[in-house]
């Protein structure tokens, strides 16, 4: 187990380097002189040669890649073009909010989608099952933000039970906090909800099936139990790995639910950053972002053994 | 060397086995209205400049922000350009974003797959790059290309594309490796076959069904990032009117003028439902074991 913890963490040693020379070419190659846009239109060719200086641009490419990376592994994430702030205290400052909103649209997800892809299964080609594709379909038709505004136009504006926008952290009381980041979460499950509903009930499908579940039912094991811990436990290998996969979906989710909610975490400072051409800020954000993603499918793989003690590492 | 058979399944067959089937068997009714609505949504997009009333562009400071009457179908924006126009001829560049995403990705897709899958030697490197590819967020990557490389309506279909690559390179090149063992492909191999045939004569064709699916799932996905690129201020200038910028611009107001968000939004909904139902109809054809899996 522990060597193949170790393995994967060395396998993702090149995974992330590619990101990063990929990252860093990105911005370098771009047309347009990074020094010029920092300086502004004002600027003498003297304080333009002093900002490129400052930021290693006259070195060659290798040189200024190798610097680069270096501080990068020491933790130096650099400091924002346009605020002078240290990146990664920016980036302390966001993360709180969306940590908080991911957990819990990660919680909601899970505690809905899964039952829902259980029951689909179970009352196969019924009305129940109809309606639960039917949700997880749409729910990956409509974009993201055209469900945070219907959200907002029916529990903000029309019924008035939560503030239209913004964020309270937990620590300001938790009903401040539940007020706000409940619409946030729900645009965010939407779509989680119904990746996770679908291929639950497709995994489901393929072991209700199987002799033991019918085994199972012969020796008068209860429905739920049949279903939750025979039936669930095997179909959960597919469902972990999409949560997974899916988790690159919650990101992307994250940066358009935080503009939506207008919500001050870590999607909107890439965003930010993005449209303010903020180079280190862009750089480190999705460096950030691929390392968790990375990681995440990582603990995804681990886990398998923890529900299905088959596998073996 | 013709009777060699070069495809399990093309699409082709698959069309033709499909059409030999008694009409009743052929598809349930949800396909078909998918398609109908689909394809009024398509002529109604690309007909557009041919009917609708108002210049999609043209300001009208008199008539700003009026509600939905004979003379505005769906009212005005804020700077009184008609809704209608606006959202009917938007549809034609979200579409065409959609297809031209579509297109390129499978394309650039299916060579960088094919060299991947048939060269032992180029694979290791192509699918580490592809994986890293594939850990940056889609939406960040786009985001950045567009920031960076201008809103123009190519630079958004190339930061669309982009993501989308290393997804169709996986497909490819797991349908190469399975092909690759068939004995037609060893025989073209064994009687010296060029590289460069068997490639394209003998391998590509196995990829082609799979590759209409993941070609019509990616022209779905891309209108909606175009949607969310718009929508973040990193979407196409809005001189070009498309659903997501409409959107965008009616964010400031959605409280007034809910229309802005909700007809693009609608169309935008709805067109993507279809194409994703259409995607799932021909996977299930063009895969019957999915078919069973998915019931």
């Amino acid at each position: 187990m522990f060597v193949y913890i170790l393995k994967r963490l060395l396998a993702t040693i090149p995974v992330l380097l590619i990101v990063a020379i990929f990252v860093f070419l990105l911005l370098r190659l771009t047309p347009g002189d990074p020094a010029a846009i920092l300086a502004g239109d004002a600027a003498t060719p003297a304080q333009l040669e002093r900002i490129r200086d400052r930021l290693g641009l006259n070195d060659p490419l290798h040189i200024q890649f190798v610097t680069w990376f270096g501080q990068m592994l020491k933790g130096d994430l650099g400091t924002s073009l346009i605020s002078n702030t240290d990146v990664l205290d920016m980036v302390r400052d966001r993360l709180g909010p969306t940590i908080n909103i991911a957990v819990m649209t990660i919680i909601i997800s899970v505690a809905l989608a899964v039952p829902m892809g259980v029951i689909a299964a179970w009352r196969h080609r019924t009305w129940i099952d109809f309606a639960v594709m039917s949700f997880s379909v749409l729910g990956f038709s409509v974009p993201v933000f055209v469900i945070g505004y219907i959200l907002i136009q029916v529990f903000a504006i029309e019924l008035r039970w939560v503030p239209v926008q913004g964020y309270a952290s937990p620590s300001d009381g938790i009903g401040a906090f539940f007020s706000r980041a409940i619409l946030p979460s729900l645009t965010l499950a939407t779509i989680y909800v119904a990746l996770i509903a679908r291929m639950t009930r497709a995994s489901m499908l393929e072991v209700l099936g199987e002799d033991y579940v019918r085994t199972a039912r012969a020796k008068g094991v209860r429905e739920n139990v049949v279903l939750f811990r025979h039936a669930l436990r095997n179909a959960a290998v597919p469902i972990l790995t999409i949560i997974g996969t899916g988790f690159a979906l919650l990101i992307s989710g994250v940066v358009v639910t935080e503009s939506v909610f207008n919500i001050p975490g870590i999607g909107r400072l890439t965003v930010d950053a993005i449209l303010a051409r903020d180079y280190p800020v862009i750089q480190a954000m999705i460096l950030l972002t691929a390392g968790i993603y990375v990681m995440v499918n990582l603990i995804v793989d681990v886990s398998y053994s923890f529900f299905d003690p088959r596998i073996r590492y | 060397m013709t009777e060699i058979p070069n495809s399990r399944h093309s699409a082709f067959q698959v069309l033709t086995g499909w059409l030999s089937l008694p009409a009743s068997a052929r598809l349930g009714v949800g396909p078909a209205i998918a398609a109908l609505v689909l394809v009024i949504i398509v002529l109604a997009s690309v007909f557009a400049p041919l009917y609708v009333p108002y210049d999609p562009l043209a300001m009208n400071a008199m008539s700003r922000l009026r509600p939905p009457s004979d003379e505005f179908l769906l009212g005005t924006d804020p700077y009184g350009r008609d809704i209608f126009s606006r959202v009917m001829i938007g549809g034609r560049v979200s579409l065409l974003i959609g297809v031209g995403a579509a297109v390129v990705s499978v394309a650039v897709g299916l060579i960088i797959g094919l060299v991947a899958g048939f060269f032992r030697a180029a694979d290791g490197i192509i699918m580490r790059i592809m994986d890293s590819l594939m850990a940056i967020p889609a939406i960040l990557l786009a985001i950045a290309l567009v920031a960076l490389n201008g809103p123009s309506l190519g630079s958004v279909i190339i930061a669309i594309t982009v993501p989308e690559v290393p997804r169709v390179v996986r497909l490819v090149r797991s349908v190469v490796l399975s092909a690759r063992e068939e004995p037609y492909v060893e025989a073209a191999i064994a009687l010296g076959s060029s590289m460069p045939k068997i490639l394209i004569q003998h391998l590509m064709p196995n990829t082609f069904a799979p590759l209409i699916v993941q070609g019509t799932y990616i022209c779905a996905s891309a209108i909606l990032i175009e949607a969310i690129l718009s929508f973040l201020g990193a979407g196409v200038s809005t001189e070009i009117p498309t659903w997501g910028n409409i959107m965008a611009e009616g964010r400031s107001y959605f409280q007034i003028k809910p229309g802005l968000i909700f007809w693009p939004g609608l169309l935008l909904s709805l067109c993507i439902l279809c194409i994703n139902l259409l995607g799932d109809t021909a996977r299930d054809l063009l895969d019957p074991r999915m078919k069973k899996r998915e019931g």
